[in-house]
């Protein structure tokens, strides 16, 4: 892995649990201002900020008198490859065309495989996807099935599988075959490239409206996308707003089940992969993941999967903005959000998606069907995934659900004790380290550790 | 997708190999998936004819030389949008109503 990534990581480790996060992004020695300018030749970033003002005032039309925020999005979907995903891949594939690898390889179903394939594509780079894409009967999810196409569109190798983990193990064999770079999800490569994004929402807002967010909503699955954001939103100066990680409600579906595999209904954004990459990031295929989301986020929202596909005929309908409906999942929860905030607050979804065939919530709907979910209208409450879908009937229904952030500052403090070293003992160095990383003191480190103990 | 059953060199193609047998898979599998084999796909150009299930070498776009069984030849993209949703069209009309009664309210 060394040599797929070009960069020891060794070299940042301190104690058995702690290591140098900021030496680790920073490492690569490029500094936003490199990345601004590596993204703007690769056709990537300064997408448009739009106001929503039907949305805004749909939620003040159901909001108590003085409250529903001003709602905003930054329209991400614009980039080279259709999403966010873009600023992740230009960094990762600028670093291996300087070093001088032939080619990039990265597992992914998402829209992260679009943007390699399609940054690989200008830098004339090899480029190999490989993607869980099918379940043992080799049916897949219309929104894979497009990432595929995507894929192959800008020349890449797609190596479909069906369901496992093992397509690590696979991917790591490809890389030692090729010799070709590993452009992670997890890298610092790729978690820097997102930073822009928080940059740019914070000088356009401030541009707009004379001041910083009052909260950023993000689309919420390995934690890159919160990650990235907050860093550049607190480079950028937006250092009180409000970092809200949104994910739709998973709950009940197994992430390795080939039964379940096809009745997700959601490819991204989803608590399958919000809540194990954020109690125990370094699961990942790196060494350290640079995705670190408990370090930024204030808080951590649900919606139901009925909810964003209401939301995203929603936003066709009163906005005119026809995106993919896994991006959607942050604009159902800021709709949610806004009515808590006063009529003089802001909040910013911070992406969008492409959307085309299969890449639709019409589709993923009549896949869902087909599959044996039912549909219906109704309470969202009632929303069971894997089972039924609820879509609700009036947008008052839409309610986000706080999930316990505590408990899952908890959980990580839990799972770095239990791949330390048996018999290990945290120093106050491991217990400032737990501190950072939960976005908590050293004093809350030390109370969880002793509860766990005692346990 | 193409009603071919064999596959001439040169022609674009797909096979499809098994990966890991059930026997050899990761230990932490729920058991409808630890049951089966983990199976890849993986286009290319047919290095040499073949008939549908025959082993076929491929060049993959990379130049990765891959072997399987011929699964499909040319293989398509067939997916679509589908009908509406009936559960969603009347979303447009119900929120446009709102919005123009929230706005006829002087607000």
């Amino acid at each position: 892995m060394v040599r797929a990534l070009g960069m020891d990581y060794a070299e940042f480790e301190r104690t058995p649990i702690a290591f140098d996060y900021e030496a680790m992004m920073s490492a690569h020695g490029y500094s936003l201002d490199d990345i601004v300018g590596i993204q703007t030749a690769g056709g990537v970033g300064h997408t448009p900020l739009l106001e929503l003002k039907n949305l805004t005032d749909l939620v003040r039309s159901m909001s108590a008198p003085g409250m529903g925020a001003r709602i905003f999005v930054k329209d991400e979907a614009a980039n080279m490859a259709g999403s966010f995903k873009d600023r992740r891949a230009s960094v990762s594939i600028h670093a291996a065309k300087a070093k001088g690898y032939a080619g990039v390889i990265t597992a992914t179903s998402g829209n992260y495989g679009a943007a390699v394939s399609s940054q690989a594509a200008r830098n004339n780079l090899k480029c190999i996807i490989c993607q869980e894409a099918f379940d043992s009967r080799h049916v897949g999810q219309p929104e894979i099935i497009e990432k595929s196409r995507i894929c192959e569109a800008f020349g890449a190798e797609v190596v479909q599988m069906t369901v496992g983990p093992e397509l690590f193990s696979h991917m790591l064999e490809l890389l030692d075959e090729t010799g070709y770079f590993a452009a992670s999800l997890y890298s610092s490569f790729g978690v820097s490239g997102i930073e822009t994004l928080g940059l740019e929402i914070a000088e356009e807002m401030l541009s707009v409206t004379g001041e910083y967010p009052t909260a950023v909503v993000i689309t919420h699955a390995g934690g890159g996308n919160t990650t990235g954001t907050a860093r550049g939103l607190k480079r950028g100066g937006a250092t009180e707003t409000q970092i809200v990680s949104a994910s739709v409600d998973l709950s009940g579906l197994h992430m390795a089940s080939d039964d379940d595999f096809n009745r997700k209904s959601f490819t991204t954004g989803h608590t399958g992969f919000g809540v194990p990459f954020a109690t125990w990031p370094d699961r990942a295929d790196v060494p350290r993941n640079a995705a670190r989301s408990l370090r930024y986020m204030d808080r951590y929202l649900t919606v139901t999967q009925g909810e964003v596909f209401y939301v995203t005929e929603a936003m066709c309908k009163l906005e005119g903005l026809e995106r993919g409906p896994s991006g959607n999942t942050a604009m159902t929860a800021a709709l949610s959000l806004a009515r808590e905030l006063p009529r003089d607050a802001t909040v910013v979804v911070q992406e969008t998606e492409y959307t085309g065939a299969g890449k639709h919530h019409w589709a993923q709907l009549n896949f869902a069907k087909e599959q044996g979910v039912e549909v219906r209208a109704g309470d969202p409450r009632e929303n069971k995934p894997g089972t039924t879908i609820v879509i609700p009937e009036r947008p008052e229904q839409i309610q986000a659900v706080d999930f316990d952030i505590a408990h899952m500052r908890a959980s990580y403090v839990r799972n770095v004790l239990k791949h330390a070293p048996e018999g290990y003992e945290p120093t106050p160095e491991d217990v400032a380290f737990l501190a950072a990383d939960t976005n908590t003191d050293e004093a809350t480190v030390n109370d969880t550790i002793a509860r766990l103990r005692k346990a | 997708m193409s009603d071919a059953r064999h596959c001439t060199a040169g022609e674009w193609v797909e096979v499809e190999r098994v990966l890991l047998e059930p026997a050899d898979r990761a230990s932490n599998l729920p058991p409808e998936t630890a049951n089966k084999p983990l199976l890849t796909w993986v286009k290319g150009f047919a290095q040499s004819e073949a008939d549908l299930g025959e082993d076929l070498t491929v060049e993959t776009m990379t130049g990765r030389r891959v072997t399987g069984q011929l699964s499909a030849i040319n293989p398509g993209y067939f997916h679509t949008f589908g009908r509406p949703i009936p559960e969603l069209t009347h979303v447009g009309a119900d929120l446009r109503a709102r919005l123009d009664a929230y706005r006829a309210g002087g607000e």
